[in-house]
């Protein structure tokens, strides 16, 4: 079915919106790829689905891409292209409000908004996301994706891993 | 004016990917599992900045060469990246002194080539300066809590640091052909980058207490091609499987 000449520019958009709110980041599935801010829009002209990555290396950004085209392929949107763009660069502040909460709910700290050209060092209090306590400490500057740190909590004892600052 | 604009692209892709592929042969080999994983992701970063500068390449040279046709069909005398890079690993404080020198310089560059005026440069240099900044943070940090440890890791990092001393006006190196380039604001130039380079070295040496750089007879051009010889075993093992299976697809 030819979806871009079928439906209004709206409708179109919509329709692909609410198929990508559905498909699951590969490496972090309790978010969506629209809440960590990797599907930028919808071109209605092609139509094409734009779509960045969060950092230059990440292995996931093929299966992203992968699973996009399944998901748009299945509710019958073979037609609407994909295409990557890299400016302006992915920063965390891309995530949604939804999108930090279901990383906490995950066991993952979310990134501090804002904090994308502050010191590395991360002088904010990050809270442990399993039992709320501010005394949190680094292990690993990287940790088991680009996009994560490692840390520990000093009251419950428990890793966690903190989305990085970027 | 194309082909030094590819020749150019060719540098910043080839450091990228040749360091990558040493950083990822300490996979599995670290002092220990974080440290396994923040220099494999170290080697990420920069293999994602190669596959975009190495394919912006393959587009401007106009003969369907592609990121991994550049990166695994050249033999070493095509290769751009400076001597640095190619350098065995060592040990692990020799391996964050090249981290610490490469990463220092790249951050300069990258904070440069992000108001280049060629969009495709400013917006990869945009891109991968954020993730940079962090190898320049972990590497100085080695660098210091190793500089200013124990007794054998000072005198590990010390002559780590002596087999680098001789390959940094090479990583600086600037040729007359892309001087057009630099004027157009394409290129940084990277001569003028050096001060601050320079000094930053110097602030993490003193904080590691570390002997300054001293000044040693420079080597090399890596940016024309001429390598050491390590560059030709890298390649070999980088480069074995695609050549052997050319046409395989994965």
């Amino acid at each position: 079915m030819a979806a871009g000449a079928a439906l209004s520019e709206q409708a179109l958009r919509d329709r692909i919106e609410t198929v990508l709110a559905e498909v699951p980041d590969p490496e972090i599935p309790a978010v969506s790829v629209v809440e960590l801010g990797i599907v930028r829009g919808v071109d209605p002209e092609g139509p094409s689905v734009i779509i960045t990555p969060t950092y230059t290396g990440c292995p996931a950004t093929i299966a992203i891409e992968m699973a996009i085209r399944v998901a748009l392929d299945e509710a019958g949107m073979a037609d609407v292209a994909i295409r990557t763009v890299l400016s302006p660069p992915w920063s965390t502040d891309m995530i949604s409000d939804a999108g930090r909460e279901k990383l906490r709910a995950y066991g993952i700290a979310p990134p501090p908004k804002g904090a994308e050209a502050r010191s590395l060092r991360g002088a904010d209090i990050v809270e442990c996301p399993r039992c709320g306590s501010p005394h949190t400490q680094e292990v690993s500057r990287f940790g088991s994706t680009p996009c994560k740190a490692l840390w520990k909590c000093a009251d419950c004892h428990e890793p966690f891993d903190r989305f990085k600052c970027h | 004016m194309s082909d030094i604009l590819f020749r150019s692209l060719l540098e910043l892709g080839d450091d990228s990917l040749i360091l990558a592929q040493r950083l990822c042969e300490w996979c599995g080999q670290a002092p220990s599992v974080e440290v396994d994983l923040s220099l494999s992701n170290l080697g990420l970063d920069l293999m994602g900045q190669a596959t975009l500068f190495l394919g912006y390449a393959g587009e401007v040279e106009g003969k369907g060469r592609d990121a991994d046709r550049l990166a695994f069909h050249r033999d070493a005398e095509q290769f751009r990246n400076c001597l640095l890079v190619e350098q065995p690993n060592g040990d692990f404080g020799q391996t964050m002194a090249r981290q610490f020198l490469f990463s220092t310089y790249q951050l300069a560059l990258f904070e440069g080539l992000v108001g280049s005026t060629d969009p495709r440069i400013a917006e990869i240099a945009a891109k991968a300066v954020k993730e940079v900044r962090y190898h320049a943070d972990i590497s100085a940090d080695w660098v210091i809590r190793l500089g200013d440890g124990t007794e054998e890791s000072h005198q590990r990092m010390v002559d780590g640091f002596d087999w680098f001393w001789r390959f940094i006006d090479d990583m600086f190196a600037v040729d007359a052909d892309q001087r057009a380039l630099i004027d157009q604001g394409v290129l940084v130039d990277r001569a003028a980058l050096r001060p601050a380079f320079d000094a930053r070295v110097a602030e993490v040496l003193a904080e590691a207490t570390l002997p300054a750089a001293e000044p040693v007879w420079q080597v090399g051009a890596g940016r024309e091609g001429r390598h050491t010889e390590h560059l030709s075993h890298l390649l070999g093992v980088m480069q074995q499987l695609p050549r052997a299976h050319p046409e395989a697809a994965w």
